[in-house]
């Protein structure tokens, strides 16, 4: 491999990824990978050209215009997500909260204090009434929890076998503090990153009661609201650049996001990145890699240099961040690149995933 | 985490490196044979830790890379029928054939299933007694106990809606094929861990022997491989071509015997064809006759389909360690892991991918990444 490394350099210039071959929609689009990004950039982005979605943050940040009281407009934050779990009850949560938590986290990690929530239902003929109690409820402890509210929502029913018993979809608000600006554009070399805790319990957790695997595992899905977190951070550590939940696709995606984005190479150390026993051992099992599995209660976060050690104590001294650690920095070298530092002293290229993370055969 | 961490190890990864480069004083071509060790190689950065004059080879031993065109576009064939359960380890589901890979006929509403192990899809057959349940059975010996124990159970169980694609390769077969080949650059060998569990040592000597090639049977950790790379050297140096088992802890010398006790009953063996490569003779297995009311190709009359592999993918040679990735004129152009023409850009561990990784990294400015301390230097 090392004699051809400088052949290969002029390959790419000239050689733009050709268009992916596929012309009807994968179950790899949903992956939060490669072809997920494809579907965006190729589909949504152009259809609706403007500059806020342009930006392909977690949330849009949008200014009201007009002047009240003589002051400028407030700032708004507003996302929406779609909710598709099976199954619908797993240990540690549900749709309903995951429902809540990722609309709520999805303006958390933006630096917004989230107010309120919309929720639509699509509903699968022949859906049990306890089930959907059970849900709706624990959207209403999560709501209490995360301190926001509920305020419209809608329901829809379609035939059986047409849906997949529940589907939610959440949008929400959240307030911009006055000042406060972070995009996945703002890393910049000698940048600190953070993680606030194990990677992948959700997607091993899911992975580990879906029919068709069966071991036996302790774990639990990490699915909770991080908007206290968020601002426990920003108090501590103002200068903060950006944040990202590392939903589905994992670490992986989202640093190489950030690569792409901020035009910087990212480079993480194996060793750094906390990822529990049971998940470590489900993924041998499984031929996956924890940093491509999805989280629900964990974020990512990059600070300036002298700021990452004071940012890293305010996070562990939060009950959501206990397990947090520094795992990397931002450099100028390889942009739009994740290199990782292998626990032996070997060097790896993290790359997005192609599509779905399929086990492999060996 | 007990029986991982030991293997990954940095301070004893260190000491072995070290003993690498104090052991070799020439250049050396070492080929690891499976797939799973060429995977521990990249997810490690392996090769970039070993001295330079030493040359790692990806071997033929990825079954998802050597799996031929036609064999895929069997697969394809059958799922795309409308009353067929169509299951598959996950990997599979990708890779291309002629017209188009597994995951699109999904989309496409044909029922194709990742299952975890292949007695799932007999029960699945079970549960489904008015449809067809196909097993893609591919892969080396170490995957061949299980789908037979599958085909065993399904006749025993009288599932007649249970039936195996069957595309088995062997590995002893395809080294001998690689070592007889005019341009054969491989003189030592990382032998196949997980086989040698099933199959045992045995059948390597000959090959050693025949040769002069050191076959030393290694496991899939960075310490394992590393281990192995210098025992295989120490051979080579020494002007020694024999089997060592390194993987002590999973293979033993007559490797497992109900397990080829099972193969024997259900399996026979086949010419076959690999992918890039061509037909090797005797280097797969097929059902025995008993079987054959559960052999798949039979029952969906596949078994004509013929299907020439593309002109421009130089997979096969890539497989035999005789070409470099960016040798091919199509790496980077046509040929991408987004729409990749040879399977050796499909697994993530195919050589094409893997260098299609490495190129970027270099293509940004040229510079190597800092060493792990300046990551974390403060940390």
């Amino acid at each position: 491999m090392r004699e051809s490394l400088e052949t290969v350099e002029n390959l790419y210039g000239s050689c733009p990824v050709p268009q992916s071959q596929y012309d009807r929609v994968l179950l790899g689009h949903g992956s939060g990978g490669q072809l997920t990004n494809d579907l965006i950039r190729r589909v949504f982005v152009p259809a609706f050209d403007n500059e806020v979605l342009s930006a392909l943050e977690d949330q849009a940040t949008v200014e009201l215009a007009g002047r009240h009281n003589g002051m400028k407009g407030p700032r708004i934050s507003f996302t929406t997500d779609s909710f598709v779990v099976r199954p619908i009850f797993f240990p540690g949560g549900d749709i309903g909260r995951l429902a809540v938590h990722g609309t709520v986290n999805d303006l958390a990690v933006g630096g917004a204090r989230p107010l309120c929530l919309s929720a639509a239902f699509i509903l699968e003929e022949g859906l049990p009434l306890a089930d959907l109690k059970r849900i709706v409820a624990s959207m209403r402890q999560a709501c209490d929890e995360a301190e926001v509210t509920l305020v419209c929502g809608d329901t829809k029913v379609v035939d059986r076998g047409k849906g997949d018993q529940i589907f939610i979809t959440t949008s929400g608000i959240g307030i911009m503090p006055d000042g406060l600006s972070l995009s996945i554009k703002f890393a910049r070399p000698g940048d600190r990153v953070l993680v606030s805790g194990t990677m992948g319990d959700h997607g091993i957790t899911i992975m580990s009661v879906r029919e068709g695997i069966e071991f036996e595992t302790q774990l639990e899905s990490d699915s909770a609201s991080l908007n206290t977190l968020t601002q426990a951070m920003l108090k501590a550590c103002p200068t903060i650049r950006c944040m990202r939940d590392p939903t589905r696709g994992g670490l992986a995606s989202v640093l190489n996001e950030l690569a792409t984005a901020s035009d910087v190479g990212v480079e993480i150390d194996e060793r750094a990145i906390p990822v529990r026993p049971e998940v470590r051992g489900a993924c041998e099992m499984l031929g996956l890699d924890p940093l491509y599995v999805a989280n629900e209660g964990k974020l990512i976060a990059v600070a300036p240099p002298e700021d990452a050690d004071r940012l890293l104590a305010a996070m562990r001294s939060h009950p959501q961040g206990g397990a947090a650690a520094i795992i990397g920095t931002i450099v100028a070298q390889h942009q739009g690149m994740v290199i990782l530092h292998s626990a032996i002293g070997g060097e790896r290229v993290v790359t997005m995933l192609s599509g779905e993370q399929l086990p492999r055969i060996c | 985490m007990k029986y991982l961490d030991e293997y990954r190890d940095s301070e004893a990864a260190g000491k072995l490196t070290a003993a690498i480069a104090k052991t070799v004083t020439r250049p050396w071509t070492i080929m690891e044979v499976c797939g799973g060790q060429t995977h521990t190689i990249v997810k490690y950065g392996l090769d970039r830790v070993l001295p330079e004059s030493l040359e790692l080879v990806h071997g033929p031993g990825c079954p998802v890379c050597v799996t031929s065109l036609e064999t895929i576009d069997k697969a394809h064939a059958i799922a795309s029928r409308p009353n067929v359960i169509f299951c598959s380890f996950g990997d599979m589901l990708r890779v291309p054939g002629s017209r188009g890979d597994l995951l699109q006929l999904k989309s496409q509403g044909s029922d194709v299933r990742i299952v975890y192990s292949p007695l799932d899809a007999v029960n699945l057959a079970a549960a489904n007694p008015n449809r067809q349940v196909v097993f893609f059975a591919i892969g080396f010996e170490t995957t061949a106990p299980p789908n037979a124990m599958a085909v065993w159970q399904a006749k025993r169980r009288g599932l007649a809606n249970f039936s195996l694609l069957v595309s088995h390769v062997l590995v002893p077969p395809a080294m001998t094929a690689i070592l007889s080949a005019p341009g054969n650059r491989v003189q030592g060998f990382l032998g196949p861990g997980h086989v040698c569990t099933v199959m045992g040592c045995t059948e390597y000597e000959p090959i050693a022997k025949r040769f002069q090639v050191p076959v030393v049977i290694t496991g899939f950790e960075p310490i394992d491989m590393l281990e192995g790379v210098l025992r295989c050297v120490q051979q080579l140096e020494q002007g020694k071509a024999e089997v060592e088992n390194q993987y002590s802890r999973a293979v033993r010398q007559e490797g497992n015997l109900p397990a080829k006790k099972l193969l024997e009953e259900v399996f026979e063996v086949c010419d076959r064809k690999w992918r890039g490569v061509g037909s090797i003779p005797q280097s797969g297995y097929r059902l025995r006759p008993a079987f054959r009311d559960h052999d798949a190709e039979r029952i969906f009359e596949v078994e004509n389909v013929n299907t020439q592999e593309s002109k421009v993918c130089i997979s096969g040679q890539i497989l035999q360690g005789l070409k470099k990735p960016h040798q091919c004129p199509a790496f980077g152009k046509e040929c991408t892991p987004q729409s990749p023409l040879g399977a050796t850009m499909v697994s993530a561990e195919g050589a094409c991918a893997a260098y299609y990784a490495y190129g970027r990294h270099l293509a940004g400015n040229g510079a190597k990444p800092r060493t792990r301390e300046a990551v974390l230097e403060h940390a």
